[in-house]
């Protein structure tokens, strides 16, 4: 007769079970992947763009040193946020900024806003890529902070909250994103 | 009343925890089996660079990557290089590279694909320009900068 095989004692296997989920777990991070979010435009055709007079464009160009010319002025990435809302807003209705006109959005109803503003982004080859980022992410959030702006003032809660999908469509008619890259320019020469 | 004395003195019955084990390893293998997401070695380096302004990418299965920066290996060089799938590119590479990305997918989805950049923030813009030059010859407007969320640093 065979010899009873002693018994293993298989408490700890929980234990070292545990360990390993833990390490697992830890270890395995979901990367959850972030970014700023663009269209491109289609590729350009043979038609001649539509003249656009100079007050509705706001010309953002960034040379080969990172360096910030905004509206024909040297300026700085710590300022573009509240130039860009200036010029989109137009709060004062002067004559240098954007044309604005009575705009009848659904859900929103008549409200006074910028008829066709136009950011023009313009970089060198040689701009650093983080510099570009940073620029788009300064007229991102001006763009977002308008939308937060007319999403409080009309329906009580920060674009970013809402969940009604016509409400949402309604903000993004009123601010959309008007971000123009023109074909980059090889002055730097690297 | 001796029996039912005898049944008390014997305390707590022992919970069988034999099977705990096996319920744990069951939860290791799930974990294991979900996080294996589809991970291409990169044989560029990749530090993308800072933003606020980032939102989330939406249904993985239908973006596709681009890598742009220096090879990991110095021997390969300074300059910036593409990296599709598993290996360099050229941006001549690229719309057969978005081609093969759609046919891969259902027709269904294929509107939605969006193009996922992976830059290396030190990257010039020129070799960008280029990458984007040819998407929108291909037709994949969709297009996400990948940044990490948090504030840029000054240099």
């Amino acid at each position: 007769m065979a010899r009873k095989m002693p018994q293993l004692n298989t408490g700890s296997m929980a234990d070292i079970s545990f360990l390993l989920l833990t390490f697992f777990l830890l270890t395995s991070s979901i990367n959850t992947d972030m970014g700023i979010t663009r269209k491109l435009p289609p590729p350009p055709e043979d038609i001649k763009p539509p003249e656009i007079k100079e007050r509705n464009i706001f010309t953002v160009l960034v040379n080969q040193n990172d360096r910030l010319l905004v509206e024909n002025k040297p300026s700085d990435i710590s300022l573009l946020r509240v130039q860009a809302k200036e010029f989109l807003e137009n709060p004062s209705n002067s004559p240098d900024l954007p044309e604005k006109e009575m705009k009848n959005i659904p859900y929103l109803g008549e409200i006074f806003l910028a008829k066709n503003a136009i950011i023009s982004l313009k970089n060198d080859r040689g701009t650093s890529y983080d510099m570009y980022i940073q620029v788009q992410n300064e007229l991102t959030a001006a763009i977002n902070e308008l939308r937060d702006k007319l999403s409080v003032e009309k329906f009580g809660a920060k674009f970013s909250v809402l969940t009604n999908e016509d409400y949402i469509e309604a903000i993004k008619k009123a601010y959309p994103v008007t971000i123009s890259e023109a074909e980059p320019e090889n002055i730097g020469g690297k | 009343m001796a029996r039912f004395k005898k049944k008390g003195s014997k305390g707590l019955p022992e919970i069988n925890t034999g099977s705990m084990s096996d319920i744990i390893f069951m939860f290791l293998f799930f974990f294991m089996v979900i996080t294996t997401i589809r991970e291409t070695t990169l044989i560029v380096r990749v530090q993308p660079p800072h933003a606020t302004e980032v939102q989330k990418l939406e249904k993985k299965s239908l973006v596709s990557f681009i890598y742009i920066g220096e090879p990991v290996k110095k021997a390969e060089g300074t300059a910036s290089r593409i990296q599709l799938n598993d290996q360099f590119a050229t941006v001549a590479d690229i719309q057969e590279f978005i081609t093969r990305e759609r046919e891969s997918r259902d027709e269904v989805d294929r509107k939605l694909i969006t193009t996922s950049m992976k830059i290396d923030k030190t990257t010039r813009m020129g070799i960008v320009t280029d990458v984007k030059q040819e998407l929108r010859k291909i037709g994949a407007f969709k297009i996400n900068y990948s940044a990490a969320k948090g504030k840029a640093q000054k240099k």
